[in-house]
């Protein structure tokens, strides 16, 4: 049964799955299974009794119970909260390719090894300029070209300044892709394995999950951990603090273990957004690499040799370049 | 309606045509069935194993059948505006041509949107372009464009026929299936040539041929732009829309001059299409070629002049002979020169050489298609740093090889079928070029 694999903690799509037959039984108790795609939580051993939309009893353990989001409607999803102007704060000086934001978003929304919604790049604009590392989430912009040429419609501008995608509206022409000029975008080119038990899913809109074949998709900020008053995956995931996320109109963002203001870090560590010029307007700041945690080569220790391989054809095309 | 003596005669030349194949006809006619029907399991397998098949991976996320899209709008151009201006203009010579032309574009036309559908990750979704349509996206400015300028092409190539099926309905020498003349009955639809219905047709043609030619202008600006509002190295150019329509020309010139060779040995029509028409059109397809060559050089001048980073990583792609030199040299410098020598200098001038200027003509641009696309989207703005070398470059699989011959298959075969229910010569309007068809149908009686 599902909740097997939902105590198991290893299908966070099957869980919300069944969080949603199991919601609706336990509306009463008030405690709704959650999603816990980082159920590392030791179990307390205190079992709770919810109910299962066909009336069935189970037994869960308690530390599985958590308040849930409710789950929402299309058109709420398509809205966005007026209130909220969400961004992200990357501070380059921290980063050193640990790669975890990615991991923990595939793992999130169950995509294949090959698709990243977060990028990481080892960046060196020219022969004399210093090496960086660059994760690249999707940058929300608030003069998205992708959603400008979107022929249905299937990805839409938020009120709380997200981007994303209804992906059972998706048409696949790929044109979004084109119009993107930060390659953020993804196309599912096959049917996505990993997601073969879960159907159907109210709210798939915010949750970016299942990945249907033959439609595009990207990162989304994680807007159903939101709703949950939590952090996007890659923030909690980061060792090293390097992304924060908030609320620009609270003027907070946070990185998981401190909440800073925005508008102060910008200015006092000089933040920028990537290309500028291109007049899309991003959501995402960057923090210049400067007095740096870490030597940039220390980034390509340690790699798994397909992902060095990747930095390795990348660096030879700079010499290459600079000849 | 009552068929003068020459328009009999006519009818009796071009009878064999649509009464009979000969062995040629039906070897070519099997080749290209077992073409298109090679077409169909690589349709399934792509259908049902997704897009992962193809060679299109996420950053050269389209592929060939863009290119084959934009080839086949390029070249219906041949109908539209080749045939609506010579119309407008009342060109004696155009009338053995016209039909050629105008089928090209009809076929063309219905064959370039279903390369956009085999590019489409979600097939069964093509309903929400109406259901969610949104006029701000290009692709919904396509849709109109292109839906728009089919029906009209299909209404100037019916106008333009009418005259014939009311010939053929009323000939009785004419010896093919009932169903044939059935249909001929049908979509003569009771016209008699009386000067009324014979001033409405011409209206007919008239304002049609008036609508077409901005018609067609818009379909090719619409789809540059498909490309020309992104912000992308070499696709973020002012000049696109232009540039397209004079690239989309200049092949359909091509195509057609092709199409009238292959017709005038396949149905023996050497005296109908002369080598005047080749000359003449030869000389449309060389201003045509001088423009296309003026844009190519403006656009890649501009470009490379100027300094900026993509561009010249573009650049310099598109001039490396290990990525897209050789294609650059044979679209940008081949594809344009040795059609104007061939056809500007008198000595090499012949229905021969002319023909084949054409037919580097067509290749060439399809090639401009293909480094159009290609090499621009292997030219992110943000690094590609991959292992997987299909990201990185994109090259056809044999599931898209096999789609792109069988697309051609389906062309040639669309083609040949038409050319056998109806005259590929308007009979309405050429049965004057006929000369001394009695002199020599005696000669014939004489011989059998």
């Amino acid at each position: 049964m599902n909740y097997k694999k939902t105590k198991k903690g290893t299908s966070r799509r099957g869980f919300l799955k069944n969080g949603l037959s199991l919601g609706i039984g336990a509306a009463t108790t008030s405690g709704v299974l959650s999603s816990c795609h980082q159920n590392k939580k030791q179990e307390s051993g205190e079992k709770v009794r919810v109910m299962t939309t066909d009336g069935k009893l189970v037994e869960i353990d308690a530390s599985q119970v958590q308040e849930s989001a409710h789950l929402v409607s299309n058109e709420e999803a398509r809205k966005g909260d007026p209130n909220k102007e969400y961004v992200m704060v990357i501070d380059l000086a921290k980063c050193r390719n640990a790669r975890k934001c990615i991991d923990v978003c595939q793992e999130m929304h169950h995509l294949p090894p090959e698709d990243e919604w977060i990028k990481v790049f080892y960046m060196k604009d020219s022969e004399d300029t210093a090496p960086y590392w660059f994760p690249k989430p999707c940058f929300h912009c608030n003069s998205p070209s992708c959603v400008n040429v979107c022929p249905v419609g299937a990805t839409f501008k938020r009120l709380d300044g997200l981007v994303l995608i209804d992906n059972e509206r998706c048409i696949g022409c790929k044109f979004c892709m084109a119009a993107c000029p930060y390659s953020s975008r993804v196309f599912n080119w096959k049917e996505n394995t990993i997601d073969d038990q879960v159907t159907d899913h109210h709210g798939a809109i915010e949750s970016g999950t299942p990945q249907k074949v033959g439609t595009v998709g990207k990162c989304d900020f994680c807007p159903d951990m939101a709703r949950m008053g939590k952090l996007p995956g890659c923030i909690d995931a980061c060792p090293n603090g390097v992304l924060y996320y908030g609320d620009k109109n609270e003027d907070l963002v946070s990185n998981g273990t401190e909440t800073v203001r925005f508008s102060e870090l910008i200015y006092e560590r000089a933040g920028y957004r990537y290309m500028e010029e291109l007049g899309t307007r991003p959501s995402v700041y960057y923090l210049p690499p400067v007095n740096r945690s870490f030597d940039p080569e220390i980034g390509f220790k340690d790699l798994p040799d397909e992902i060095r391989e990747r930095y390795d054809v990348s660096r030879s095309e700079i010499k290459k370049e600079t000849r | 309606m009552k068929l003068d003596t020459s328009t009999v005669n006519a009818l009796k030349r071009y009878a064999p045509q649509l009464e009979t194949a000969s062995l040629l006809e039906k070897i070519l006619f099997w080749i290209m069935v077992i073409f298109v029907l090679a077409g169909f399991p690589a349709l399934f397998i792509q259908h049902f194993e997704g897009h992962y098949v193809t060679g299109m991976r996420d950053n050269v996320f389209w592929g060939v059948y863009i290119v084959n899209f934009i080839f086949y709008i390029g070249i219906s151009y041949a109908g539209a505006l080749i045939s609506g201006i010579l119309y407008l203009l009342n060109v004696e010579w155009r009338k053995p041509i016209i039909r050629i032309a105008e089928m090209i574009t009809v076929i063309s036309t219905i064959l370039g949107p279903i390369y956009i559908l085999l590019c489409m990750g979600r097939l069964d979704r093509l309903h929400h372009l109406v259901l969610y349509g949104r006029i701000q996206s290009p692709i919904t400015w396509d849709v109109i464009a292109i839906t728009t300028y089919l029906v009209g092409s299909i209404i100037f190539l019916y106008l333009a026929t009418i005259q014939d099926f009311a010939i053929l309905r009323d000939w009785k020498g004419l010896k093919v299936a009932k169903w044939r003349h059935a249909l001929y009955r049908f979509f003569a639809v009771s016209y008699q040539d009386t000067p009324r219905q014979r001033k409405l047709v011409h209206r007919g043609m008239t304002i049609m041929s008036i609508i077409i030619i901005p018609l067609a202008v818009i379909v090719h600006s619409v789809l540059s732009w498909i490309f020309g509002m992104t912000l992308r190295p070499g696709w973020h150019s002012t000049i696109f829309a232009p540039y397209f329509v004079v690239a989309a020309v200049f092949s359909g010139t091509g195509v057609l001059i092709v199409a009238m060779w292959v017709y005038r040995k396949l149905y023996k029509l050497e005296d109908i299409i002369t080598e005047k028409h080749f000359r003449y059109l030869g000389i449309i397809l060389l201003v045509l070629g001088a423009l296309y060559g003026y844009f190519t050089f403006a656009e890649y001048l501009t470009n490379w002049y100027g300094s900026e980073k993509w561009e010249l990583e573009l650049i310099f792609k598109l001039f490396d002979l290990s990525e897209f030199g050789w294609m650059f040299i044979f679209a940008a410098f081949v594809g344009v020169l040795l059609p104007i020598i061939i056809i500007a200098v008198p000595y090499f001038r012949s229905i021969n050489s002319i023909t084949f200027a054409s037919v580097i003509v067509v290749l060439a641009m399809w090639v401009k298609r293909y480094i159009i696309i290609i090499p621009t989207l292997e030219t992110p703005l943000l690094p590609m740093q991959e292992s997987r070398i299909e990201y990185i470059h994109y090259s056809m699989t044999w599931i898209e090889w096999i789609l792109t011959i069988s697309g051609l298959a389906v062309f040639c075969l669309f083609f040949y079928l038409y050319s056998k229910f109806v005259p590929i010569i308007p009979v309405s309007e050429s049965s004057s070029l006929i000369k001394n068809p009695e002199e020599e149908l005696d000669t014939n009686e004489e011989l059998t």
